[in-house]
């Protein structure tokens, strides 16, 4: 088979993009494909035009990339491809909606306020600070809403390091999120086809929690793979990550992180439609405990976007 | 808070990215090898590991700088020499007599040291800064960055301290980092490395029973912070070494790209080579692709260079080393480097008064006689590697501040801008848009604090911060 990688773009994660398209495109060929390495940049949909994949198989990350983007652009096209589609794209990019869409459905999500900067600019948001701090307490966390990798990610310990730490999460975007922040485990469920895969536990070392270096390097945190959790509280952890799959229409494949507090009571922070398929990436790593080697992961994934197609292709009755 | 630290190359400070050709291949290869790592195989090389490597760090900025390769990026990032400047008839008719007359010695090995020629030239370079270095004391390296490593090599134990300036060249830093050493950073002001700083610090690790290994100081048109040591302090600093039996290492990349001003006597010149290491590179003067520096030291310490280089590369590039004699044959070099000079003090010019006319006046910034960089500092609550994501969307880079600190913490507020790599025009529209962006998160700010609450008042720096520089002159 034909398979385009799609891989690079122009967001700020693109090595890790270029990271997990190499480490798909060695898997591809390993398997037979014919594969076909495509950097998202501004002739995509020429190149897709002229080289015509059979599928394609995407590997980006970040804004650009799994919020809806390319899929959008494959759609047209007609290209079958990997990973959610266009609408679960964008409500996982998205921080903010993907956590009123989750609360909604009554999956637990830490509290949290959004802002955009023009609320601060023009409508005196500034004034609602301290009613959001007594209602979230500190320490809080705040993020940009459409960034992934931890970039721009802050802790808050005091109200003297929010403003601060609102200026540097709006750097990454024009829309931040305050959260409450949950002590606790910090816990990833990838999810193949709904089916969620052993647990992963991230341990960082103190100084790197949230450091998005750590997240990329060989023996920087720590991974417990499976996690080592009661039998039941691992149970709830991949229901609630199962249940966030389905409430943001995930397909093929994505990763739902989570907090496990202290009450092992397992709150959803964010799920990522095209988690990371580098090295040190927590889907293949889970893949790996559930006995499925990268290649078979690979397979499997292409396998998923085929049939996928097949079913929309057979609902738009053609 | 998240901070990032970074480790640089010494004459590209920020890596130029490229993406690698295999990238781009029509078909994916070495397939097996890769496809088949699981977790469990990384596990097991990261057991493997020496415990150095701990603080040998990828870096978060590395990937966000690949960015900047996007041609509609304007980098002010870069440490890059303007190499589009060099006669490509000069290069072609220097390879071609290299060729024709000595092809067999240009590719074979070479002497560890270096050759005489190579040295005569190098000898020529630093008489014109009014140095006069026996010979035998230099040794030819793979640029001014393996003489670096090879000087930390022959000096540095495990927990031994070394003392560089804040902010110091961020290629330093994983140098140091990759030999353990416990590297004191010194605040710098208008004048470089505060001396009687150096000296306090000095003093309390005596009271410990401790001495630094050497004290590292880029004295000319500083990178990053475009400062150059004045006079009285270099002689203080000589005199400190000479005294207190310290070793300093003088890299000096930038003395001859003087725009203005008298020149600074060389810390070598000024010790006559007893206490100071001398490290020079033809990567700013001729061309950073050659790859040629040297290290002039006291001979018992060239001796273990020297030995450490043979272990590390046998000799420099004979190549290039060939290339470089012969360019030096001929005494165009200092038209080249005057050529070099006119067009970087316009450069530097064009970015001074766009910074004028872009950023807010919170920020500061100095003005360098020399050299490559501007060194600006904007309020404390910006946090540069942050805002450099903010600048990409509006196609611009620089290097973070953090870079150049050893923690990857302080300077977190400032960044380095460099104006040799782009012209005048790129320049006034980089700096534009950086002011943009940071006029953007100080009104940000300023709205969040001013209906928040009151903004603390400035913290006295702490020693180990830089000193905030004198403000320039602003003209309303």
């Amino acid at each position: 088979m034909r398979v385009a990688v799609l891989k690079g773009g122009s967001s700020l994660e693109r090595q890790v993009s270029l990271r997990s398209g190499a480490r798909v495109e060695d898997a591809l060929a390993s398997l037979g494909h014919e594969v076909v390495p495509i950097d998202a940049d501004a002739d995509l949909v020429r190149s897709l035009k002229d080289e015509r994949p059979d599928v394609a198989f995407i590997a980006l990350h970040g804004p650009g990339g799994e919020d809806g983007t390319p899929q959008e652009l494959l759609e047209i096209l007609g290209i079958p491809y990997t990973g959610p589609g266009v609408a679960s794209c964008i409500r996982c990019m998205d921080k903010v909606l993907s956590k009123h869409l989750l609360r909604a459905a009554g999956i637990p999500t830490p509290d949290w306020v959004a802002f955009n900067a023009t609320a601060f600019r023009e409508l005196g948001a500034a004034d609602a600070l301290e009613q959001i701090e007594a209602r979230l307490g500190f320490p809080l966390v705040v993020k940009p809403a459409a960034q992934g990798s931890a970039l721009g990610v802050r802790f808050a310990a005091s109200r003297d390091d929010v403003p601060e730490a609102l200026v540097a999460a709006f750097s990454y975007d024009d829309r931040v999120l305050l959260e409450r922040h949950v002590a606790g485990r910090e816990l990833a469920v990838s999810l193949l086809d709904g089916e969620a895969l052993p647990i992963v536990e991230v341990r960082a070392k103190e100084e790197d929690r949230f450091n998005y270096e750590a997240r990329y390097e060989i023996g920087r945190t720590e991974y417990i793979c499976p996690a080592d959790l009661p039998q039941d509280v691992s149970a709830s952890v991949r229901e609630v990550a199962s249940r966030a799959y389905e409430t943001l229409g995930c397909a093929g494949f994505s990763r739902v992180d989570l907090m496990l507090g202290e009450v092992l009571q397992p709150e959803v922070l964010e799920a990522n439609a095209i988690p990371g398929l580098t090295d040190t990436s927590l889907l293949p790593m889970a893949a790996h405990s559930a006995g499925l080697e990268f290649e078979d992961l690979v397979a499997r994934i292409i396998e998923l976007a085929l049939e996928g197609d097949g079913r929309l292709a057979r609902q738009r009755g053609a | 808070m998240r901070r990032l630290s970074a480790s640089f190359r010494h004459t590209s400070p920020m890596p130029e990215p490229q993406d690698r050709p295999s990238e781009h291949a029509g078909t994916a290869s070495p397939a097996h090898r890769r496809a088949h790592q699981t977790a469990r195989d990384l596990e097991r090389y990261a057991g493997l590991f020496a415990q150095r490597t701990r603080v040998m760090r990828s870096s978060a900025m590395r990937d966000l700088m690949a960015i900047t390769a996007r041609p509609e990026v304007i980098s002010l990032a870069g440490g890059l020499p303007d190499t589009s400047t060099f006669p490509p008839e000069t290069f072609a008719a220097q390879m071609t007599k290299i060729a024709q007359e000595s092809s067999a010695e240009a590719l074979q090995y070479g002497p560890t040291e270096g050759f005489a020629a190579t040295k005569a030239a190098i000898g020529r370079v630093m008489a014109a800064e009014g140095m006069s270095p026996d010979a035998d004391d230099i040794i030819v390296t793979t640029g001014g960055q393996q003489a670096l490593d090879l000087i930390a090599k022959t000096l540095v134990d495990p927990g031994d301290v070394v003392i560089c300036e804040a902010p110091t060249y961020p290629g330093a830093v994983p140098v140091f980092c990759s030999y353990e050493a416990e590297t004191h950073q010194i605040p710098i002001d208008d004048d470089g490395m505060r001396v009687d700083e150096l000296e306090a610090l000095m003093d309390r690790l005596d009271s410990e029973g401790r001495k630094p290994k050497f004290i590292y100081s880029v004295p000319s048109f500083q990178n990053p912070a475009g400062v150059t040591l004045s006079l009285e302090r270099r002689r203080r600093l000589v005199e400190l070494a000479r005294s207190r039996e310290v070793l300093v290492v003088e890299d000096n990349p930038y003395g001859l790209l003087r725009f203005e001003g008298d020149p600074q006597p060389p810390l070598y010149q000024l010790d006559g080579g007893d206490y100071v290491i001398y490290v020079g590179t033809f990567s700013k003067i001729l061309s950073p692709g050659i790859r040629l520096g040297w290290a002039v030291a006291p001979p018992p310490v060239m001796e273990k260079i020297a030995l450490g280089k043979q272990a590390t590369d046998l000799c420099t590039s004979t190549l290039t080393q060939y290339f470089a004699v012969e360019y030096f044959a001929e005494d165009r070099w200092r038209a080249y480097v005057h050529s070099l000079c006119d067009i970087y003090r316009a450069r530097r010019d064009a970015m001074l008064e766009a910074l004028e006319r872009h950023f807010p006046p919170q920020a500061t910034w100095t003005r360098p006689g020399g050299g490559l960089f501007v060194w600006a500092t904007l309020p404390e609550y910006i946090d540069t590697s942050d805002l450099l994501a903010k600048a990409l969307r509006e196609n611009v880079a620089f290097v973070p501040g953090a870079a150049a600190y050893v923690d990857g913490q302080q300077g977190s507020n400032s960044m380095r801008l460099n104006f040799s790599g782009s012209d005048a025009d790129e320049i006034r529209e980089g700096i534009r848009r950086i002011g943009a962006v940071v006029g953007e998160q100080v009104g940000l700010y300023e709205t969040i604090t001013a209906e928040h609450r009151i903004p603390a008042p400035p913290q006295p720096p702490e020693p180990g911060d830089v000193v905030p520089l004198r403000r320039p002159r602003r003209e309303t």
